[in-house]
């Protein structure tokens, strides 16, 4: 199983709005992608909230569906 | 709190840096594992490791003991540090070697 990098957008964006996101496909299998995600709800969190926040946002799709997702999490 | 979770507690309050991989540092079974292994090799940080593909118990645990859905995950002093993109990350700015110097754990000089 794999998602698409769409879907993955827009579940993040769904939960936070104001996100900016951008996102790669590392590997062309849709299976292993890098994404950047620029919100102001990281603003004053360790970076281990603001990935729990994304990974949140995919609702358990993370280390399911989705094998791999390099994060890099930014308030601006 | 279940046995697994009393496990995972006890091992990452007394152990000083604790990484639990896919595989073992000498034969990592993931690139992301694999990568942790050699930050922490680098900085010369002394650590145990857990190989989570040898206990589904622990592989399922450990996700639910940080609320981390991913594995490697690198705990020090008990506390949960992060995953390979945040270790790299703080490996890379220094704030890595910083943790470890403010948290008492000698580091052997890499060669």
């Amino acid at each position: 199983m794999a998602m698409a990098a769409a879907d993955i957008e827009r579940m993040i964006k769904e939960a936070l709005p104001d996100a900016k996101v951008e996102i790669r496909d590392l590997a062309g299998d849709g299976d292993h992608y890098a994404a950047t995600v620029i919100s102001s709800a990281f603003k004053g969190m360790s970076k281990v909230k603001q990935h729990q926040l994304v990974y949140a946002a995919l609702k358990g799709n993370m280390g399911g569906v989705l094998h791999a997702l390099a994060l890099t999490t930014s308030a601006e | 709190m279940t046995d697994i979770n009393a496990f995972i507690d006890n091992e990452v309050k007394s152990n000083d840096v604790v990484l639990f991989m896919k595989g073992t540092p000498q034969f990592p079974m993931c690139g992301f594992s694999g990568q942790i292994v050699q930050i922490l090799d680098y900085v010369g940080a002394p650590y145990k490791a857990h190989n989570v593909l040898e206990n589904a118990d622990l592989r399922q645990g450990i996700k639910d003991y940080a609320n981390w859905p991913t594995i490697p995950q690198l705990y020090i002093k008990g506390e949960f540090i992060g995953g390979c993109d945040i270790v790299r990350e703080m490996f890379q700015s220094g704030e890595l070697a910083q943790t470890l110097a403010d948290n008492g754990v000698a580091v052997k000089k890499a060669g």
